[in-house]
């Protein structure tokens, strides 16, 4: 992503910069800036979302010429924080969407942003504090773990024996989790062990290798996110035990998606968790500036199963993730 | 300290025997508590995954162990893998169209790695001995710029090697020479040929010597910045050699490749005995400590002693512990 928002970066300032220039004079055109603060592409899910945010970005200035946008990425909570301070002091923005690189350190920063009169879309993970943001947009991790856990319910019979990889520990993991379990609760499907392969391929393949030497008998594995199931794939490719067992990653990786495609009988189903979101939020935060539209609210975007059936809508060849 | 010297020999010997042994014996402790936790523990698929996995952090920790006993230090290991294994996915995916699949795409994918880690490792040490900044500043820096570099040609997602050659590379992984998978087998060569290195060479002295003292070094006609660039350089072909044996397994690098391999492998050179400060360092031990590593995260998948969130904390004080009796048993044999 960084290649691509490199060269993006100058084309931002170059449009901003004239921006500026140009807003004193037609202010009367009713111009817009709309801030944009997301964490820097370090994993496959981020790399998505900063695609998806800069391809809508793109689209938006191209569709509403009186609408600027400044995009920052940052590294950690710090440089969010510094990032949105400047976008305020020196861009003069009209509204803000930011995912919270962490909920807490976020908190109060956003908060200023929302007194001085700006709108606020927060996106994915939410503010520590209810009610500072006009417009919340998150996938939903309960129904992540759902999704997956009543597929697992339906598809297994009582006495089946499944290994889960969970992530890092966070809210979040714990979420889906917690509802994965709720959803199989009472199946007869018995969970042999969880433990967290930290959302990394190289972990989740460690953590298979020794499911694997432990349990003579898996019948199937939740991975829960798609770089586990690859790292878990190749676990089990290795013990030459693919014939076992099937593995349903989630969020829709595209290489898992195409295999999927292929009809793969060891990736049956897969759950999705969009970087695609924040393109919602995007054009939703637009949407409410340039027209009369109402978008204030929440809108969660719901965690749909994919089957090789409906794999081809989720496919997307150009996006990194 | 002048009685240290002249103490009976008959006296020294058992303590440091006993010192020396000191990260063994926790060692097969370890594996004793495998064993009896789970009878999978000692089977040969077992035993094969972990020491195969161990083999990226423990070729790497061999070459950490020359640089941390001449008194350096280097941070940037992890990243520098995971930035030389995506240019060698990189190299080796471009090169499809001109060469077509086949071995002599691999081999120049690995004489990519072996410059890549030869070029990152003489600029760290060029930086540290010549320009003269300390080694922990530098390699903090270089760490920052290969990670964020491996972001960048990766596009913030993953680069994935081309089908059809990985299923050709697979097998320098999974496969091996009468049982004994590959990555185990370089490992081995790479621990017992720097033991040679360190014990038996003018080189290994050199280190030493510079490590625990360099003016004193200097002065004895040591070349300490020729010495101090050589033990970089000699890291960063173990670690383009790593991501040789890193790059069949998944076929994939991205910003999460390595993370935190840096800390593994320093950690594993003190667990096995050599000094942080410069001036002592153990080959085997270093591999001593790579295995006890690898084998605490092996136990505790094995056994769900814990809750995994506290899996940390196992390993954070079983590392501690390992260092604090070897520690105390020196001090004994110094006294």
């Amino acid at each position: 992503m960084k290649r691509r928002s490199f060269l993006n970066t100058i084309a931002a300032t170059a449009l901003a910069a004239g921006g500026m220039t140009a807003t004193g004079a037609i202010a009367q055109d009713q111009s817009y800036t709309i801030g944009v603060a997301i964490p820097s592409a370090t994993h496959g899910f981020m790399g998505g979302l900063n695609f998806h945010a800069q391809d809508t970005i793109k689209r938006l200035e191209a569709t509403y010429p009186q609408l600027t946008f400044v995009l920052a990425t940052a590294g950690d909570a710090g440089t969010m924080v510094n990032d949105i301070e400047d976008m305020v002091a020196t861009r003069n923005i009209d509204a803000l969407v930011v995912l919270p690189f962490e909920s807490a350190p976020l908190t109060s920063p956003v908060q200023a942003v929302a007194d001085a009169g700006i709108w606020v879309t927060v996106v994915d993970r939410g503010l520590s504090v209810e009610g500072i943001e006009d417009l919340y947009v998150a996938g939903d991790n309960t129904g992540f773990g759902r999704v997956a856990g009543e597929y697992f319910a339906e598809t297994l019979s009582e006495g089946d024996k499944i290994v889960v990889l969970r992530g890092i520990p966070t809210t979040l993991d714990n979420e889906r989790v917690d509802a994965f379990s709720a959803a199989i609760e009472g199946s007869g499907v018995e969970v042999l062990d969880m433990q967290h392969g930290n959302w990394n391929r190289d972990d989740a393949f460690n953590v298979m290798q020794d499911y694997l030497s432990r349990f003579p008998e898996i019948d199937a594995v939740w991975a829960a996110d798609d770089d586990m199931a690859i790292g878990a794939l190749e676990a089990i490719a290795q013990a030459g035990r693919s014939e076992e067992m099937w593995v349903v990653g989630g969020a829709g990786m595209k290489e898992i998606i195409a295999r999927m495609m292929e009809n793969d009988p060891q990736l049956p189903v897969n759950v999705t968790y969009p970087p695609a979101q924040i393109s919602t939020a995007i054009e939703l935060t637009a949407l409410g500036l340039v027209s009369s539209t109402p978008v204030s609210g929440r809108f969660i975007i719901g965690s749909q199963l994919i089957t090789p059936e409906n794999a081809e809508q989720f496919y997307f060849p150009d996006s990194p993730f | 300290m002048t009685k240290t010297a002249t103490s009976p020999a008959t006296r020294a010997s058992p303590t440091v025997n006993l010192h020396v042994l000191g990260p063994v014996l926790a060692l097969l402790l370890l594996i004793a508590l495998g064993a009896w936790l789970n009878p999978n523990f000692l089977s040969y698929g077992n035993v094969t995954n972990v020491l195969a996995r161990s083999a990226f952090i423990g070729i790497i920790a061999v070459g950490m162990t020359f640089v941390i006993t001449a008194g350096g230090i280097d941070l940037s290991v992890g990243a520098m893998a995971a930035f030389v294994a995506g240019l060698m996915i990189l190299a080796m995916n471009s090169l499809i169209p001109i060469m077509g699949v086949g071995i002599p795409v691999i081999l120049a994918g690995m004489a990519v790695a072996m410059v890549a880690g030869f070029i990152a490792g003489w600029l760290n040490g060029f930086l540290v001995a010549k320009v003269g900044i300390e080694a922990f500043i530098v390699t903090l820096g270089s760490m920052g710029i290969y990670r964020s570099l491996v972001t960048w040609i990766a596009d913030g997602g993953t680069l994935s090697l081309n089908f059809d050659l990985r299923t050709l590379y697979r097998p320098v992984y999974y496969d091996g020479i009468l049982g004994v998978a590959w990555p185990i087998i370089v490992f081995a060569a790479v621990a017992i040929l720097g033991e040679i290195l360190m014990r038996r060479t003018a080189f290994g002295r050199h280190c030493a010597a510079i490590g625990a003292n360099e003016q004193v070094a200097r002065y004895s006609a040591v070349n300490v910045d020729r010495v101090r660039i050589a033990t970089f350089v000699l890291l960063g072909m173990l670690v383009g050699l790593a991501t040789i044996m890193y790059v069949p397994r998944l076929g994939s690098a991205s910003g999460s490749t390595g993370v935190l391999w840096e800390l593994e492998a320093i950690a594993a050179v003190i667990i096995g005995g050599t000094v942080l400060k410069g001036g002592f360092g153990r080959v085997w031990g270093t591999v001593i400590g790579v295995l006890i590593l690898s084998l605490i995260g092996n136990i505790l998948n094995l056994a769900s002693l814990v809750s995994p969130y506290l899996n940390g904390t196992i390993q954070g004080v079983i590392v501690i512990l390992a260092v604090v009796l070897q520690r105390e048993k020196k001090a004994a044999g110094a006294r």
